[in-house]
């Protein structure tokens, strides 16, 4: 700031002149007149309307089939079993046959979705040990206390992974048959990896160190959750590496919904070979669903929902109506002010003096 | 022999409790066990004796921690405070896990920070405290043990040691006068200290001892005095001396008190009696009681509202967790299955509440108290440092003392200020006098260049190099030999008390009781008579260089009532001679017949005098014949030696001898005022702040200094005088005051034509006399109609006076006014007045004024003062100010701000008051309202998460939100934020107004900020939710996500909090752009930390956002939805903002923007202010010169002179004169005798400069008085107000043509009015202040020189101007 004055004779305590110290630091002292704020709510709105147009003409152009099957097709039988926790173990299949009437053009994502169910509760996403998921060994066999009452099974064995979130996971497995109008059904092919987010896949989960042993010998010791049917190294028992820790599915659940009513990803179309080349044709589609996963209790839905997608998501109106909206009603308020400032504005007039 | 001051004991109401504990811990071991004190032995020169009772040592400690202590104590204080307690206790529960829903660090973090800072600052404040005890205690002083004088430090002292004190040395602790190089023990000591008074007062040891004299027989000293205990009484001892089996009982009046300064006495011994905490003074410096600011008070109201809501939402929260858990839960139990201890829903709703209780605990932010403490330590600094509150002659800066109030000093309502040494320098000066019915004194030519300075040195080699005068005629008229400025200086070298000290030949000082009279006695000495030395019996002074012995005869000494003093000499060549001074009043009534005409042209000079504020006092003499004498001095030896009412035959025998005086002139003492003290009471009573003066003077010397500093103007409507000595009379005049007030300003309402005529008749003077007339006591009977009873109007009607009063009212009729049932009708007519006088108050008085106003009005008050009279006041208003001035430190002491000049209070309260306050509602307003857009988010996402208490953002993010992302902003905000610039808000007074009605900050603000935040929440939740529920990524993952919410809501809040604080900031210095765009890097900077790789691999349970900050910041969606967001949120506050500024903008929007215009001529708001006020002005123009009756002062101290002392030579004694009983009888009838006399004479006496000058009194004239006064002195014109303009004009060119020499600055063009009249204004003024202004603003000087500026509106050409156009002619 300022230069400190020489500190002698009668002003040795004069304070320092400086600007800092005098409050005279030079300084942008900015104002709201007509002539900034008129043009800036002006402007605001032509960007608002513009974006929204614009996003709403990409939201246009895609295409979004949802699917209720909790109780759709042969599923009722299912739904019914699943009432019964003593049937937990059996495995039941139902399918659910849909059209699509217009064919989904380019990539396709295969969600599946669950209303009514709360990952979001405070006690529920805290049920997890990060540090056991990231392959810490001491945390495989002696998960943290958060997870509890999923720590432990009855044995006493530690459960990896352990907590209510884990053990919750999302069940239910789906195949897609296309039936083209002529020719055989086709299954549709799905991929169901990469579905991830690469964080996750890469950092946040890993499986513990393994030095030359197995996924089983590694969790030797460990318990499967409570509700699961397989321990979690074999939950794909197509792809050995997509096991454990970084099962694709499991990491996908692990991260939990901000909202009660949420979709997570399931797949998504795998275009190498005709018909899906361009996307899914339009036709009839049958969904086999093994249907493992029981909503009843929680008074829950699932649903499949297949979408195409533009750079910011699926079929969302909301952002662009949002924008138009908001754009109408700053429009409408620039109006009001130039009318106010113009008929009744006190410093407008001095202005024009 | 001075009295002491009639100090009532309630004025120190201090002792605390607290204060005399912390003294007992600091004497340790030895007081553990002390008992209460029931009487005080001390035995000189025995240690080993004293020692067994205990006594505290000299070492005082004021601080309060020492390194070992520190920690703890500190720590107990700070959770004494309920916000800290109830943060501990939020951590508390936080460590309950069924319960937290935080981590324990998001408050502890906050919470050490909170307690750091101000352990910090006390630790900091305490150090100083150490550095000024140890500085204290380290003194040095000469102590006698066993004989020998030994240097000793203070702390070291011990009860029962005799001292050794030297010439202008601190006295070390409360000692008993032993003995001193002074004949008769006698020894001067200064207690400006300790009571305040700067005169001297005199103290006597008892006269055996005192013949023991030297050290070595003090060694032997023996005595024992048995005293009372330590008390805070300052003018109250009794204790006895035993010594060689005789008692001697102990006064005061022996006693010399710790913080007094020893003067004009080379050394004298003292044994200790009290010491350190016992001492006088320090029982009496109790801390002030804490203060707190009335926006402290409404933040505790609203942080208690906070609470309430807080709970309130607790409970819907907990209501809504009940019903989810048993319709929702319930059935999730097999996925989350309740914890434990829960069992059924109404325990997990209980649970529930204080989980969310701990969450929304943010929005009682905990860092708020801290900042609010931040913010005003740095506009204490600004205070500090603030160079143009720093006074070079004195060398001292402007300090806040307190740290806690500044937002208040934009909110003073009222000012009680203390009239010597804070209006008035304390400074006489001889000024003018009139001498044998011709006036002199300095030429006070307002066009001219200041008059050369006398120098007296050639002709008087014994002349006081101080005194100024610049009047040549009158130093010509000596050297001439003039015989009645002969005997008009001999007079003044005689007549008086004044004490001489000549060290080196030529080297006088002069020691006098009142600075009036040592400011005659100088004149006379510069004027070739001077006074040398006296003797009980003689007076030897140097006559033109000539020395004369005079024998003195008799002292007649002053006192209040016959308010003059006379001496009787015998002059070498026999002849004797009585010379009388004293007050016009007393003293014309006195004259031979013979001097009527004389008389009548003094009494002219004294009236000038008088309206120029000047203490006058009026000099005559009367040679005696020896036969008179001899019967003079056998009926006054008589009345000397009388056994009963010996004060009433002397005062008799005074008055047999005063008669058939011969007049010889008057002379007029300036009481200086301080610099600047009229403008900045214009400037401040146009900000709306009513100045009252509380002042222990007398009524005509605080009228006239309210005239001088502009207090009372001619031009206000009236002024009312309350003088009555009854209940009834009090009551009456009061009534009458505001019936006439009602009257008045309902006519001036209806018609103002005739409001003024009518105000023209009455003179407010004449309420005195009809004041005094009901005192006698015989009116009551005759008026019962404004019946006792009879309720005060309602205040409505006072509340909408128009027009001008002022009220002067009396100690003694203020006693009663204080009392409870007349208080609510005091109040209501004082503060119908613009300006009230209270005169010869009582310190208590001041205080219950000060303490009254606070109860009635709910005003914020300001005590400003210098003296320790003024203490209880300063303690006792909202903020204290203490001038560092001459009087001692005591009012210093106990004051929140200090500084040395008067001036300096606009700008403490128009500058760093009104930015304080506009910074503390700046920041409160923007910190509620980022704390509930902050927390309340949670309580929207309460009911999509089950109300499971889940939080919105990372834990991290909520630890460091209040502390580190949104705290410097604002905290630069409140610091460094200004509406207008400094010199704007000195020109526009206005601009105050906001704070005294708090319009910035108060309930309905906090509504508005609350709204505000809670739709903000909506927003920041709302927003995101519906937007990110249907996003993906690109690669299809959804968005959904909590942690990506999270981040984005996070970041929303911040971007949305920083775009608010950049619309609130209203000046942007380096600062603030650093602090604003330093949070949000900062921001960003840490959230990608922390949700980095790194810190998940160490603390994987901790950091598991890991890459949510990377991811979620790259999507566009994430983007969009903060721009929606933001926009949604901001456009409507921009929105109201714009139109408030536009449609009803406040006078600070508008010079902000005239500002911004560039408008150099601030003419719009310049009229628009200015034009309210000259509205006022012009109105009561008309009344101009009904200010007929003259105001006269006398000057002389308050107290009898050291006369009696003189003439006894050695018997002191103390005549207890009570000063309340002194009443202002006599001060109207004079005038009206005066007047009776004046109007029978037709014509009026030539004044100096030839001027035809119209008699002052008559009413009809339309003539200013103030302004004819000064033109008459001047010799000069002032700038002229009637209008007859033609007149003026004629006057203008007369003087200048007299006097061709002293020319304008030719230069200035004549269409720069402003310009020309600036310089005109001011020295136009000089007369009254000869020491000059800094020349302030064109505002300023509208408002002082109202007359003047009407010129410059009618855009005529000023009269200035044209007359200088006509000396260019000439």
């Amino acid at each position: 700031m300022g230069k400190v004055k020489g500190k002698s004779g009668p002003l040795a305590r004069r304070p320092d002149n400086s600007a800092f110290k005098q409050q005279r630091l030079p300084a942008w002292s900015p104002m709201l007149t007509a002539n900034t704020v008129l043009p800036f709510f002006y402007l605001m709105a032509l960007i608002c309307m513009l974006l929204g147009v614009w996003l709403l003409l990409t939201v246009q152009s895609t295409q979004e089939i949802k699917l209720d099957y909790t109780e759709a097709g042969t599923c009722d039988i299912c739904f019914e079993k699943r009432k019964n926790v003593s049937n937990a173990a059996q495995t039941c299949t139902c399918t659910v046959v849909f059209p699509i009437k217009k064919a989904l053009k380019g990539d396709v994502f295969f969600y599946y979705g669950l209303q009514n169910f709360h990952q979001n509760l405070r006690r529920y996403m805290d049920s997890r040990d990060d540090g056991q998921m990231v392959g810490r060994k001491t945390n495989l066999k002696n998960p943290s206390s958060y997870c509890e009452p999923f720590t432990k099974n009855q044995n006493g064995l530690p459960i990896a992974p352990c907590g209510a979130v884990a053990n919750s996971i999302f069940n239910d497995s789906f195949t897609l048959t296309y039936h083209g109008s002529s020719g055989p059904s086709i299954r549709v092919p799905l991929l169901r990896k990469g579905i991830t987010w690469y964080t996750d896949k890469n950092v946040k989960y890993r499986n513990p160190k393994n030095d030359n042993m197995t996924l089983a010998q590694v969790f030797e010791g460990t318990a499967q959750p409570l509700y699961w049917q397989k321990p979690v190294y074999e939950l794909d028992p197509l792809d050995p590496t997509n096991n454990g820790f970084i099962n694709d599915d499991l990491i996908v659940w692990m991260r939990e919904a901000a909202f009660p009513n949420f979709k997570k990803l399931y797949g998504v179309l795998y275009r190498a070979s005709q018909p899906f080349t361009k996307g899914l044709p339009a036709g009839n589609y049958t969904i086999n669903i093994s249907y493992n996963f029981p909503v009843q209790y929680f008074q829950g839905r699932k649903e499949v929902v297949l979408t195409t997608l533009t750079w910011f998501g699926g079929q969302n109106h909301f952002l662009p109506v949002a924008y138009l909206v908001t754009s109408c009603l700053i429009l409408l308020i620039a109006i009001l002010l130039t009318v106010a400032w113009w008929k009744f504005g006190k410093n407008g007039k001095r202005m024009e003096e | 022999m001075t009295v002491p001051k009639d100090i009532p004991d309630k004025w120190f109401p201090i002792v605390l409790p607290l204060k005399r504990k912390k003294q007992k811990g600091l004497n340790g071991a030895k007081s553990t066990k002390k008992r209460t004190e029931e009487e005080r032995r001390v035995r000189a020169n025995d240690r080993e004796y004293n020692e067994k009772f205990q006594y505290a040592s000299n070492c005082i400690m004021t601080s309060k921690y020492n390194i070992v202590t520190f920690l703890p104590v500190n720590l107990f204080e700070q959770f004494q405070e309920v916000a800290n307690t109830y943060f501990l206790f939020l951590l508390i529960l936080q460590l309950i896990p069924q319960i937290s829903s935080l981590s324990w660090f998001t408050t502890i973090v906050p919470l050490a920070l909170v307690l750091s800072i101000t352990a910090v600052k006390d630790a900091t404040d305490d150090y100083f405290r150490h550095k000024s005890d140890n500085q204290v205690n380290n003194r040095q002083s000469q102590v006698l043990i066993r004989g020998s004088l030994q240097n000793e430090k203070w702390m070291n002292v011990r009860v029962g040691d005799i001292i050794k004190l030297e010439n202008n040395q601190f006295v070390a602790a409360d000692l008993l006068l032993l003995s001193s190089s002074e004949p008769h023990g006698l020894c001067y000591i200064e207690t400006a200290e300790l009571d305040g008074e700067s005169n001297m007062k005199v103290r006597q040891s008892v006269s055996v001892i005192s013949a023991l004299g030297d050290p070595n027989n003090l060694a032997s000293f023996d005595g024992e005095v048995v005293c009372e205990p330590p008390n805070n009484k300052l003018d109250r001892f009794c204790g006895t001396l035993y010594w060689r089996d005789k008692k001697y009982t102990l006064t005061n009046q022996n006693m010399l008190l710790r913080g007094c300064v020893l003067r004009n006495t080379e050394a004298c011994y003292g044994l200790v009696i009290f010491a350190g905490p016992d001492t006088k003074l320090m029982q009496n410096s109790g801390r002030t009681k804490f203060k707190r600011t009335s926006i402290d008070r409404l933040m505790n109201t609203l942080v208690l509202w906070i609470f309430g809501f807080l709970v309130c939402m607790g409970v819907i929260l907990a209501v809504g967790n009940a019903v989810w858990e048993r319709e929702v839960g319930s059935l999730f139990q097999s996925y989350l299955p309740w914890d434990p201890p829960v069992d059924n829903f109404l325990f997990s709703a209980f649970l529930s509440f204080w989980s969310y209780v701990i969450i929304l605990n943010t929005v009682v932010p905990i860092s708020l108290y801290v900042s609010v403490e931040v913010i005003r330590l740095g506009h204490s600094y600004f205070i500090n440092w603030d160079q143009q509150m720093f006074c070079s002659q004195c060398n001292t800066p402007a300090e806040a003392r307190t740290t806690t109030l500044n937002e208040e000093l934009g909110q003073v309502e009222y000012i009680f200020s203390d009239k010597t040494g804070t209006l008035t320098q304390n400074i006489m000066s001889f000024n003018k006098c009139s001498i044998n019915g011709k006036t002199y004194g300095e030429g006070t030519d307002p066009l001219g260049p200041q008059p050369k300075r006398l120098d007296f040195t050639p002709f008087n080699p014994l002349a006081d190099p101080n005194f100024c005068f610049y009047d040549d005629t009158l130093l010509e008229s000596v050297k001439v030999g003039d015989t009645h400025t002969h005997k008009f200086f001999r007079l003044l070298s005689l007549c008086h008390t004044v004490m001489s000290e000549e060290k080196r030949e030529g080297e006088l000082f002069y020691k006098a009781q009142s600075p009036d009279e040592g400011a005659l006695v100088t004149a006379a000495r510069n004027f070739g008579f001077v006074f040398r030395s006296r003797t009980p019996g003689t007076i030897t002074t140097t006559e033109m260089g000539r020395p004369v012995t005079y024998t003195l005869l008799a002292i007649l000494d002053f006192n209040n009532i016959r308010k003059r003093m006379s001496v009787i000499v015998r002059n070498p060549e026999g002849r004797i001679c009585l010379y009388c001074k004293g007050a016009d009043t007393v003293l014309l009534e006195r004259l031979h017949p013979c001097n009527q005409e004389l008389m009548n042209i003094t009494s002219d000079h004294l009236n000038e005098y008088a309206a120029d504020g000047l203490r006058t006092l009026a000099l005559a003499y009367r040679d005696l014949s020896e036969d008179e004498w001899e019967a003079w001095s056998e009926s006054h030896r008589c009345a000397d030696k009388a056994a009963s009412c010996r004060e009433d035959r002397l005062a008799a025998a005074y008055e047999q001898i005063e008669q058939d005086m011969m007049l010889l002139g008057a002379t007029a003492i300036e009481d200086k005022l301080q610099e600047g003290v009229p403008e900045t009471i214009a400037v401040l009573s146009l900000a709306n702040i009513k100045i009252w003066v509380l002042t222990g003077d007398k009524q005509e010397t605080a009228v006239n200094i309210g005239y001088s500093c502009k207090m009372l103007t001619d031009d206000m409507t009236e002024v009312f005088i309350i003088s009555g000595h009854t209940v009834q009379s009090v009551r009456q005049e009061l009534g009458r005051a505001r019936e006439r007030m009602i009257d008045l300003s309902r006519t001036r309402d209806g018609e103002k034509e005739e409001g003024m005529e009518g105000g023209f008749m009455e003179n407010g003077f004449k309420e005195a006399q009809e004041g005094d007339g009901t005192g006698g006591g015989g009116k009551q009977l005759q008026c019962p109609s404004p019946s006792p009873s009879a309720p005060p109007p309602p205040s409505n009607l006072m509340d909408n006076i128009s027009g001008e009063f002022a009220l002067v009212i009396n100690g003694h009729s203020l006693a009663h006014a204080l009392e409870a049932d007349m208080e609510t009708e005091f109040v209501s007519t004082a503060c119908a007045c613009k300006a009230v006088i209270c005169c010869r108050v009582t310190p208590l008085q001041k205080a219950q004024v000060v303490e009254l106003i606070k109860k009635h009005k709910k005003a914020v008050t300001l005590a400003i003062g210098d003296g320790a009279n003024d203490v209880s006041m300063i303690k006792s208003a909202h903020i204290g100010v203490g001038i560092s001035g001459q009087e001692g430190i005591q009012a210093v002491l106990a004051s929140d701000y200090s500084f040395s000049q008067f001036r300096f209070l606009q700008r403490l309260l128009l500058v760093h008051g009104r930015w304080s306050y506009l910074r503390m509602c700046r920041f409160l307003c923007y910190f509620f309202y980022k704390n509930f857009a902050f927390t309340m988010v949670h309580f929207w996402f309460g009911f999509f998460c089950g109300f499971s208490a889940q939080t919105v953002y990372d834990q991290y993010f909520i630890t460091l939100y209040n502390i580190v992302y949104t705290s410097l902003p604002v905290l630069a905000m409140g610091i460094f934020d200004q509406d207008v610039p400094e010199q704007r808000s000195l020109e526009y007074p206005k601009l105050y107004e906001p704070g005294q009605l708090n319009l910035l900050f108060n309930k309905r603000e906090f509504f508005i900020c609350i709204a505000q935040g809670i739709y903000t929440s909506v927003v920041l939740f709302f927003v995101p939710c519906a937007i990110l529920s249907n996003a993906t990524q690109s690669t299809g993952v959804p968005l959904a996500d909590y942690q990506t919410f999270a981040v984005t809501t996070a970041t929303t809040l911040v971007i949305v909090v920083s775009v608010q604080i950049a619309l609130d900031t209203g000046f942007w210095t380096v600062i603030n752009h650093v602090f604003v765009w330093g949070s949000l890097g900062l921001y960003f900077t840490i959230m990608f930390a922390l949700h980095s790789q790194t810190l998940f691999k160490i603390f994987p349970n901790q950091f598991h956002f890991v890459g949510s900050a990377q991811i979620t910041l790259l999507q566009p969606v994430v983007w969009l939805t903060i721009a929606l967001a933001t926009a949604i949120c901001i456009v409507p506050v921009l929105a109201f903002r714009f139109l408030k500024v536009d449609l009803k903008p406040q006078l600070s929007d508008t010079v902000r923007h005239t500002q911004l215009v560039r408008q150099k001529k601030r003419k719009p708001v310049g009229r628009s202010v200015g034009g309210a006020w000259r509205g006022v002005g012009s109105v009561s123009e008309g009344r101009l010169g009904a200010r007929g009756s003259r105001r006269s002062g006398y000057a002389f101290a308050h107290q009898e002179g050291f006369g009696e002392l003189i003439t006894s030579g050695k018997n002191m004694r103390l005549s207890s004169l009570a000063l309340a009983n002194f009443a202002s009888r006599h001060s109207s009838s004079w005038i009206d005798t005066l007047r009776r006399k004046k109007n029978s004479h037709a014509h009026t006496p030539p004044s100096a400069s030839g001027e035809s000058s119209p008699a002052p009194s008559c009413v009809s004239v339309s003539v200013p008085p103030l302004s004819n006064s000064s033109s008459v002195l001047g010799g000069t014109p002032d700038i002229p107000i009637e209008e007859d303009r033609g007149a003026t004009l004629v006057q203008n060119t007369q003087t200048v043509a007299a006097s061709p020499t002293q020319t304008p600055p030719a230069s200035a063009p004549a269409s720069e009015e402003a310009a020309v009249l600036t310089p005109a204004a001011v020295r136009a003024h000089g007369g009254d202040s000869p020491g000059g202004w800094t020349v302030t603003l064109g505002t300023v000087q509208e408002a002082l020189f109202g007359w003047k500026t009407r010129t410059t509106a009618s855009n005529s050409p000023g009269p200035p101007s044209v007359a200088k156009e006509t000396s260019q002619i000439e």
